[in-house]
Order: C-alpha cells, then sequence, then structure tokens
C-alpha cells in the first residue's frame, strides 16, 4: 500500500458515504474480533440461572439466555469465531479457485472442459445440503465447516476467474509478456491475475456475508460448533425455542448481528472494486 | 448559389465530466448544399464525431448544445420538440457509423431489421416493408438479396454488414446522411467498394451527404470541399486540390505532411520546425556482411494449419538480412498475424522452418522459447497501444520488464538509467515514465511500446501494424522514430500492415500474402509501381493516392 494507493482509497470513500460506513462496519467488526474476549463484559460460558431469561436491562444490555448468560458478552465473542471461519473458507476457495480458473482460462482445451464440467457436477447439488453432507460425513468439528463452505464456493471463484483470465488472454500485453520471457506460468500468475484481481475483490467480499451466513446455517442445524461455544447460528437456534414465549431478544440480537456483518460486507464490493482498479485513479 | 440544406451556425457542444466541462465543439459554422457530398477531416479529440452527433440529436447524455443553431431547411433542430425532432432524425437524416457490425442486431435477420428501419418512420405492412427492404439491399448491389434478407450480421462480412447499414439509413430517403468513419476498419479492397457505393448512392439519390473521416486521402477522393477540424474548432475549408498543394492552417500543412502518399518518403513526414531532433541523425552505412554469414532469419516452407479448417497459412519462405526492412502486407485473414507470431515464436508452426543466424529455431516449442538465447533477439511490437501494456505496470514497469527478465539486469540504478536511456530514445519524457497506461495517450502509448521492445536491442523487430490504432499526425512521428532505431541499431523488421503507402516508404522488400499463401514478393517501389499479379494491382489501386485522383480530375 502506497501513500498515492490510499489516498486514492479516502478519495473514493469520500464520494461514496455508504461505502465508507460499510468499510466503518468492518473494521469495527475486525476489532471485536480480535479483540473480542477482553471487551465483553461478562464470562460468555459461564451461566447464572438466577439471572435467566431475563429481558434487555441496564446490567445486560441484551438480555440474558435460559442459562443467564449474558447476550451481548456471547455475541461479542461470538465474532471471532464466525469471522475466522468466513476468512479462511473464502481464503481457501479463493486461492484454489483463482489460481484453477485461472489456469483454466489461459490453457483452454482439454483442462479447460475436464474442469468445467467438474465445476458444473459441483453446482447441480443444492450447496447448502452439500455442505451439511461433507460436515456430517468428515466430522462434526469447526474445521470442516471451513472445509465444507470453501467446496462450495470453489466453483464460483474458479467460473469467475476463467471467464476474467479468458478474456484477456490474447490481449497485446500478454503476448508481450511472452516475448519479453515470460512463460506461460509465469504470465498467468504474475500478470493475469493480478488484473482479474479488483473484480475478484467484490466476489470476495460479497461471499464473506454469505459464508457468514452460510457458517451460521450450519451450526444452527446442529453441525460444526458445539454448544456452549458462543457462536451467532447457535445463539439463534438455542433462542427459537423460547420465541414462542416471548423471550425476542434471543434471537433477534444475534440475528441483527448476522445480517448488519453480511450487510457490511455486501455494500463494502462496489467500493473495493473502484480502490484497487488503477484506472479509477485519473 | 445552392440552396442551403444544412448551417451549423456557431455551434457549440460541451460534455460534463469528472473533471468538469470539457468543450468538444467550439464554434463550428459551415453550410452543406441539397445533394452535396462535404467531407469532415479531423483527428481524434478534434470533435468532427461530435459535430455529427448532434446534427443527428444522438449527444450521449453528458453532452449538451451550449450554443449556436443547426438549421435543416430553414428550421432551428436546437429549438424543436422532442417528436419533431425525433420525426426529423430517422426520415430525414441519417447516420451510419464505423463498426457496421455492431450497430447491427445479431439475433434479428438484416432483412427484418431493415424493415424495422422503414415501418418506424413510415405507415405499411410488414410485407410491404420487406418488399421494401428487398429493393434496398438490391440498391446497394448485395449479391443474392433473397437470401441475405434471412441472414444473421454475423453471416455477412464486414464490407456486407456496412452495405446494410447503408441501405438501413436510405430507408427513409433521407436528404442528408451522416457517414462517420463508414470504411475504418475495412479492407482497401471493400474500402474502395463501399464509399464508390456510399458515393454512387448519394448522387443518384440527390442525397446531401457529410463523410467524417480522418483520412484527409479519402475525403479528397469523394468529396468536392473538405473541411479540417482541429481541437473543436474549424481551421480551414477549401476544394481538396488546394488543401493538397496549397494548404494555408498550420495544422492542415502538418496533416497533409504526414498522410503517406504513394511517393512521399519518411523525412518528409514531419515538417521540420517540429520535428525537432529525430530528423538530423545520420548513421553511416554499414558494411555489407562477409560473404557466407547465413542471413538474420530465413523462413522455408512455413505452415500453420488450426484445429479444424484450411491452412491459415501455407508455404511460406522468406528470408530478412541484419539490417534489412521487410514488409508483409495483406488484408484481413490473409494469415499476416499468424505468420509474424509464428516468427516471434509466440505460436508454434505446423510445418517448416526457421533459422535465425543459420541455427534453427523453429523446433523450439513457443512454450519454451522464453528460455533460449534469442529470446531477446526477435522481438514485437503490437498493433493497438491500448491493450498491449499491462494496466497495472507503470511505463517504467513496462520497459523495465524486459530488462529484468532478458538483460540480466536487477532493480536499482542501473536499471533506472537503462529505462530512461530507452524512454529517451523513443522520445518519451523522464517523467511520464511513473505514469499507469490509461494515463498516457495513444502516441506516449506506442512510444512505451517500441521502448520495451527495443530494451534489450533486438537483432529483429517484428512490426505488428504499428500505427494501425493511431493518427496520421502520430504515426508520422512513430514510424519516423522507427525508421531512426532501425539505422541506429541496424535493426531488422518484418513490418506487417495493410497499408499500402506506409510499407512502401518503411520496406525495401515486400511480400504480399492472400488466403495464407505468398502471392508476389519483391522490392518495394518496384513492385508496387508495377505490379505482376492482378491481386496487387488490385491493392495498389484501391488505396486513395492524392496524385492519381488530381490526374483524374485534370483529364
Amino acid at each position: 500500500m502506497t501513500s498515492a494507493t490510499l489516498r486514492h482509497a479516502g478519495w473514493i470513500l469520500r464520494g461514496n458515504p455508504l461505502t465508507a460506513v460499510a468499510a466503518a462496519g468492518v473494521v469495527l467488526l475486525a476489532l471485536v474480533g480480535i479483540f473480542g474476549p477482553w471487551i465483553a463484559p461478562y464470562d460468555p460460558i459461564v451461566s447464572n440461572v438466577s439471572q435467566a431469561l431475563s429481558p434487555p436491562s441496564a446490567a445486560h444490555i441484551a438480555g440474558t439466555d435460559q442459562l443467564g448468560r449474558d447476550v451481548f458478552s456471547r455475541l461479542i465473542v461470538a465474532t471471532r469465531l464466525d469471522l475466522a471461519i468466513a476468512v479462511s473458507a473464502v481464503g481457501i476457495s479463493f486461492a484454489l479457485g483463482a489460481v484453477i480458473g485461472a489456469i483454466c482460462g489461459y490453457a483452454g482445451g482439454r483442462l479447460d472442459r475436464a474442469v468445467g464440467r467438474f465445476v458444473d457436477v459441483l453446482m447441480a447439488f443444492p450447496l447448502f445440503v452439500l455442505a451439511m453432507a461433507m460436515v456430517a460425513a468428515l466430522g462434526n468439528r469447526v474445521e470442516n465447516i471451513v472445509i465444507a463452505t470453501a467446496i462450495i464456493n470453489l466453483p464460483f471463484y474458479i467460473r469467475f476467474a476463467r471467464a476474467e483470465v479468458n478474456v484477456r488472454r490474447n490481449l497485446g500485453w500478454v503476448e508481450a509478456a511472452r516475448a519479453c520471457g515470460d512463460s506461460h506460468i509465469s504470465v498467468v500468475l504474475r500478470f493475469l491475475l493480478p488484473n482479474v484481481l479488483p473484480a475478484m475483490a467484490v466476489q470476495m467480499s460479497l461471499n464473506l456475508g454469505w459464508a457468514i451466513l452460510n457458517a451460521a446455517g450450519l451450526s444452527f442445524i446442529g453441525l460444526g460448533v458445539k454448544p456452549p461455544t458462543p457462536e451467532w447460528g447457535i445463539m439463534v437456534a438455542e433462542g427459537a425455542r423460547f420465541i414462542s414465549t416471548g423471550k425476542w431478544w434471543l434471537v433477534a440480537f444475534p440475528g441483527l448481528a448476522l445480517m448488519l456483518a453480511v450487510l457490511c460486507f455486501n455494500l463494502l464490493g462496489d467500493g473495493i472494486r473502484d480502490i484497487l482498479d488503477p484506472r479509477m485513479r485519473t | 448559389m445552392i440552396h442551403s440544406l444544412l448551417t451549423l451556425n456557431d455551434l457549440h457542444v460541451t460534455f460534463s465530466t469528472r473533471r468538469g466541462l470539457v468543450e468538444a465543439v467550439r464554434g463550428v459554422s459551415l453550410s452543406l448544399g441539397e445533394g452535396e457530398m462535404l467531407g469532415l477531416v479531423g483527428e481524434s479529440g478534434s470533435g468532427k464525431s461530435v459535430t455529427g452527433f448532434a446534427i443527428t440529436g444522438l449527444l450521449d447524455a453528458a453532452g449538451r448544445i451550449t450554443a449556436g443553431s443547426i438549421q435543416f431547411r430553414g428550421r432551428d433542430i436546437t429549438k424543436m420538440s422532442g417528436s419533431d425532432a425525433r420525426n426529423l432524425h430517422g426520415a430525414a437524416m441519417a447516420m451510419i457509423f464505423q463498426n457496421p457490425r455492431a450497430a447491427l442486431n445479431p439475433i434479428r435477420a438484416v432483412g427484418e431489421q431493415i424493415a424495422d428501419a422503414i415501418l418506424a418512420h413510415k405507415r405499411m405492412s410488414r410485407d410491404e416493408a420487406r418488399a421494401e427492404a428487398l429493393k434496398l439491399l438490391r440498391a446497394v448491389q448485395i449479391r443474392e438479396p433473397e437470401k441475405r434478407m434471412a441472414a444473421y450480421p454475423h453471416e455477412l462480412s464486414g464490407g456486407m454488414c456496412q452495405r446494410v447499414m447503408i441501405a438501413m439509413a436510405i430507408s427513409c430517403n433521407p436528404a442528408l446522411l451522416i457517414a462517420d468513419e463508414p470504411t475504418t476498419g475495412l479492407d482497401v479492397t471493400t474500402q474502395k467498394v463501399v464509399m464508390d457505393l456510399l458515393a454512387g448512392i448519394s448522387a443518384e439519390r440527390g442525397m446531401a451527404t457529410i463523410l467524417i473521416t480522418h483520412d484527409l486521402g479519402l475525403a479528397a477522393r469523394y468529396c468536392r470541399r473538405v473541411v479540417v477540424m482541429e481541437q473543436g474548432r474549424l481551421v480551414e475549408e477549401a476544394e481538396p486540390r488546394t488543401l493538397f498543394h496549397a494548404p494555408q492552417h498550420a495544422y492542415t500543412k502538418r496533416l497533409v505532411a504526414a498522410s503517406p502518399t504513394a511517393s512521399s518518403r519518411i523525412a518528409d513526414l514531419v515538417t521540420d520546425e517540429e520535428s525537432g531532433r529525430s530528423v538530423a541523425i545520420k548513421v553511416a552505412p554499414r558494411p555489407p556482411p562477409a560473404p557466407g554469414t547465413p542471413p538474420l532469419l530465413e523462413v522455408h516452407k512455413l505452415a500453420k494449419r488450426f484445429d479444424l479448417g484450411a491452412a491459415a497459412v501455407a508455404d511460406f519462405s522468406m528470408m530478412i538480412r541484419a539490417g534489412e526492412s521487410v514488409g508483409l502486407v495483406g488484408e484481413s485473414g490473409s494469415g499476416k498475424t499468424t505468420t509474424s507470431r509464428m516468427i516471434c515464436r509466440l505460436i508454434d508452426p505446423s510445418e517448416g522452418e526457421i533459422s535465425f543466424e543459420g541455427q534453427a529455431i523453429g523446433h523450439i516449442p513457443a512454450r519454451d522459447f522464453h528460455r533460449s538465447p534469442f529470446r531477446k533477439d526477435i522481438q514485437i511490437v503490437f498493433q493497438d497501444p491500448n491493450d498491449s501494456l499491462n494496466p497495472r505496470f507503470t511505463a517504467f514497469d513496462c520497459i523495465a520488464h524486459p530488462l529484468l527478465r532478458l538483460g540480466g539486469m536487477r532493480a536499482g540504478t542501473a536499471l533506472r538509467q537503462r529505462v530512461e536511456q530507452c524512454a529517451d530514445r523513443v522520445g518519451l519524457a523522464v517523467e511520464l515514465l511513473t505514469r499507469f497506461p490509461h494515463q498516457l495517450s495513444g502516441g506516449q502509448k506506442a512510444r512505451v511500446g517500441i521502448a520495451r521492445a527495443i530494451a534489450c536491442r533486438p537483432r529483429l523487430l517484428v512490426l505488428d501494424e504499428p500505427t494501425a490504432a493511431l493518427d496520421v499526425s502520430v504515426q508520422a512521428v512513430v514510424l519516423q522514430l522507427l525508421d531512426r532505431l532501425r539505422r541506429e541499431d541496424d535493426l531488422a523488421f518484418l513490418f506487417v500492415s495493410h497499408d499500402l503507402n506506409v510499407v512502401r516508404m518503411m520496406c525495401d522488400r515486400t511480400i504480399v500474402l492472400r488466403n495464407g499463401r505468398i502471392v508476389e514478393q519483391g522490392a518495394s517501389r518496384a513492385m508496387f509501381d508495377n505490379p505482376q499479379t492482378d491481386y496487387t494491382r488490385e491493392l495498389v489501386e484501391a488505396v486513395p493516392h492524392i496524385e492519381t485522383i488530381f490526374a483524374a480530375a485534370v483529364n
């Protein structure tokens, strides 16, 4: 990051307040994720049955759950786990998908067709059901949520990178790189990939929100994260049992946290493209 | 005096952009008589197309006519109501564009599209409109018009698509046709056929035509009167002959000098006062190579077949001596690009031998050629400067790239000096080196591309239409630059081009390629002055030669 890039980022954010708000939201999420255990007012695990199911008050601003744990503290501590699952899942599918897709898009031919059909098969499954099946088969652990989320996202990255590289592979500067002594693989990795990154960053940002939902969805149905670990999806699942008796805060606050996190990542998407694209710097 | 059909009075057009208001047309006044053909000539950014768009009401949302008037048959178009203006545009005036294929709807048969255009302005049944469309296809001389009615744009050649566009444009018998670069991007022979057709139709129907073009020769050949625009202003208006022989305005002088003709020489392209240092360099001729030295490049029976279909190139043999400049001309699809890529070792030939300084290099797969010691000796300059530079590299990175990869240099002061030296040789200001490609003009990008290619001191430079995307005045400077570099470095050129006038100037010998095979080859001047084959003669005759136009006018 040079100072010019930072200045440019500042310029984009000023001209685009919604992106600025989203960026602030993402930074806040990241800070909460990192420092969560230190800033949470109560221990998220220790139960206090005398306080169970009390509505939001000055002492517990988001109320307490059926075991008397502070919902707000659990929300804060859960941030790290949810972000970590989403970021690592998206990171893996991006790294693999971008490289595989770029190579296919550049090479074309038999390899491209084979990978393309594999991707088609993967996408023919209902993705969430596929993720469920994978976690169930691999074992009910957090790492497996990450792997399952990464795999079901992979087709999108492969297709995206393939398409973006494919339209560029016959451009003059690609041939020029070859004439300047770069091998095919170096052209793909050092020339084509950096040029498709801005477009892929948008995809990643949108995907992060989706990955958070996916992880929460899996824990909602009891896969992956196990109680008493605080996690937004589990909190919604546990709270759902009490919604009929009017204990709305158990579901509303984790739901709100999920919604805001997803919204921030989605809104950030467009801004990221503008920041990373050198052509926007005039 | 001819009754005036169209009068522009002090027309101003302004665009609002991110950097504030930009005035694209700044006070253009001109008039056009009924049935007259007027040439509107200028380089990119001169405002010639914007003027055309303003007349036909096709300015995009950011553009506005800020002052002046456009009188059409005595009525001011700029003050007309929306529906009046719509009736006028399309019925009384029509426009055709540069890229005909992009202007046609790809999923609708061309006959239906012409019928649509007719129905938009005339009350009749669909069948009557179709019958009308068929007549129009006949009028634009499309062969087997009944069959072509059902053809889709992708099934027609570029020239055919432009004829369809012309048919559409004349469907409502407009009084005025604006042709914006109608033949740019078409082959010379097609260009001639389409322009002849357009001129014929205009004359036959008494339709006034404004021919917007960057090509002075083309305007001179077809128009009685030519106006020259520069930076939104009209700088000169004259008959073509006066314009060429006694241009008044400094810009017109420069433009006339820069337009290559059959007799121009590289040194004449740029007028002395602006060329600065680049002209005067004299290089002593090198001694001829010792007898028995193998030629720099020798190609024997080269052929390329792609997966399916016929050979793109077949039986191609040639040789280039050190320091020699050889032209490769042909129309699109003639295989000249394929040939140049094979010689550059970017793609593999299916058959044949390529040897460089006596060493066979044709058998090394293109995939591994980047490791060959000859990689730095064979370099290439690409056609479109806009897509030949990596958008994420600065000009410095682009030029440094081959030095790092092939020249064995490391980042540091030596590299910086070498890059600056290369930039200086191609006349690129050192402060531009930190810019990204989108911050450079077309000519500057072309210079970066050339600097990159010569950075490692190659022996053979393949030039793939190096100036096709440039304005003539920029082309003139770039051609001069290339010629100087060639003499300074004893560099050999393989100059791929479709522009015969440029090839005649730049190349000692020329090879004419058609359908992947060599049709004719020989010393450039002799061959173009006295072509031996019909095809070469056809190519030579299709080029608008200023001299022949005026000779014909005298007779």
